[in-house]
């Protein structure tokens, strides 16, 4: 099992849920988060006070898979969120433990989908 | 001079003056978060820029007596406008009076137009469009319809408040912008849903409370057409909020605070040209219908032509401007104002036929000359954001301001 962490522009979460849908992957957790990488993130002026370099608003997904789904999954954030730009964000792929459904209790990959 | 007249004149420019920031909000809370300053922001430098324009120009092209296609710069920089009552206008309460009166109305028409073009553009092309559109649209058709020498106001045609000079005006100017404009981008993978809807009831509130002014402040005096004015007002816009709901209850299930707020603002779009020449009970009729004419072009019309009229100001303020126009044919009654004229349900087929033939001329004059100054505009200026600007939204691209904090 895996947990994929994705940062993605937020205009583009509805392009990557719909990639997301045609590959069967339906549970998905979103957050708003901010954050830059590369990208410097923006400026804004309050009367006349300058700030530079302030966080821009990212959207954080988080999917939990098992093994056969991750690269589908992948491959679906980056249809709907590249457009080649800085800025698109960032996918990460972690190892997971556990997983529980709560109604159920039922434990592992079954509990997953 | 009547020190009464003048108090109500004076108080109910304040309420319009009002209704600018009522709007700004009605909107406001319909947008993304990212844009909502941007349409915040368009509406108050209105404020600041027409303020000036109509005190410079605008009165003088507007409502210096002439029978040409405009009032000209007699009055320029309110030169002549004094202190004294003009009786031509309002007899009873200084010229300028009257003047700041009628600038209220001059600030908001342009800003309805903002409904049609919000989240997608330039701030810059906007800033042009709008003091091209007030001096060569709005100012010509207000000298047509209400100045001393128009050829409208001639041929006959009752326009109280302005159902015609403002909402017929502002709507078909927001449909042509929003045409030539074109789609917000990804509109199809992404509709937008409102970010703030205790903003659109809070604007919704404050446009209702200044349409007192708008409509009972007409009648220019502190009298009983005044009153009548104030109560058909309150009373249509019950009704068409009462309408509105109703048709979404019995058409999707469930009745929506949206949905009232967008009913009441047609129930008092539809009053406006009527309020001083109808009753109270075609005041509920009007209210009543007006909510089925605009939820048909908001929620069937616009989807099958495909127009992105982003916050509904043709749905609205046009198909409720000529509802209201017509209606005024169909219900005026002298018996109401003795300087206005019986409509058609009393017995005047000919009010109607003026009342048809003002909102046609209305509309084509109104469609060509936006959409000449649109083009003019968007060669030398470019009005659309390029399509990275518009997916950051114009909040921080256009004015480096955000409304919301994430974290703090």
């Amino acid at each position: 099992m895996k947990l994929v962490i994705a940062i993605i522009q937020p205009h583009k979460l509805e392009e990557v849920k719909e990639e997301l849908y045609k590959e069967e992957v339906n549970l998905l957790t979103a957050s708003e988060v901010l954050g830059h990488g590369r990208q410097k993130g923006v400026t804004e002026i309050y009367r006349g006070a300058k700030e530079t370099g302030n966080l821009l608003r990212k959207i954080r997904l988080e999917i939990a898979v098992n093994e056969n789904f991750v690269e589908p999954t992948i491959r679906a954030i980056i249809k709907g969120a590249k457009t080649g730009e800085t800025g698109d964000g960032k996918i990460f792929v972690l190892d997971l433990k556990e997983c529980v459904r709560i109604r159920t209790e039922e434990r592992g990959s079954v509990a997953i989908g | 001079m009547n020190s009464g007249d003048t108090a109500w004149v004076l108080i109910s420019s304040a309420l319009v003056l009002l209704m600018t920031p009522g709007l700004a909000f009605f909107y406001g809370g319909m947008v993304r978060r990212k844009n909502v300053l941007s349409v915040l922001m368009q509406c108050f430098i209105i404020m600041s820029v027409l303020s000036i324009q109509w005190v410079l120009i605008g009165y003088s092209l507007s409502f210096h007596p002439g029978k040409g296609f405009w009032g000209g710069l007699g009055w320029f920089g309110l030169n002549g406008v004094g202190l004294e009552p003009y009786a031509d206008y309002a007899g009873t309460i200084p010229h300028q009076a009257f003047m700041i009166f009628q600038a209220m109305f001059a600030i908001i028409t342009p800003a309805l137009i903002i409904g049609a073009f919000a989240e997608r553009m330039k701030f810059s092309a906007f800033l042009v469009f709008t003091l091209l559109w007030a001096t060569f649209v709005y100012d010509p058709l207000c000298h047509w319809i209400w100045g001393i020498g128009g050829w409208l106001r001639n041929m006959g045609a009752l326009d109280f408040a302005g159902g015609t000079v403002v909402h017929i005006n502002a709507g078909i100017a927001a449909l042509v912008t929003a045409i030539v404009l074109g789609k917000r981008s990804n509109l199809d993978k992404n509709v937008p849903t409102p970010h703030n809807m205790p903003f659109v009831v809070l604007g919704t509130a404050l446009l209702w409370f200044g349409w007192f002014g708008f409509n009972a402040g007409s009648a220019l005096a502190a009298n009983g057409l005044a009153v009548n004015a104030f109560v058909v007002t309150n009373t249509a816009a019950a009704a068409a909020g009462l309408s509105w709901a109703l048709i979404e209850w019995l058409r999707n299930g469930k009745p929506t605070i949206f949905g009232v707020c967008s009913g009441a603002v047609a129930g008092l779009v539809a009053i406006t040209p009527a309020a001083g020449f109808v009753g109270v009970v075609p005041a509920i009729i009007i209210g009543l219908l007006v909510s089925v004419f605009c939820f048909i072009a908001v929620t069937i019309v616009k989807p099958l032509f495909g127009y992105d009229d982003s916050l509904d100001a043709f749905g609205v303020h046009c198909v409720g401007g000529i509802w209201g126009a017509l209606a005024t044919g169909l219900f005026a009654s002298k018996l109401v104002n003795l300087a206005g004229a019986d409509g058609l349900f009393f017995g005047n087929t000919k009010q109607f036929l003026i009342q048809m033939a003002t909102v046609g001329i209305t509309i084509v004059y109104t469609a060509v000359v936006t959409f000449i100054i649109y083009k003019l505009v968007d060669l030398f200026i470019g009005m659309r954001v390029d399509e990275k600007t518009e997916a950051m939204g114009l909040d921080l691209t256009q004015h480096h301001e955000r409304a919301y904090t994430v974290l703090e």
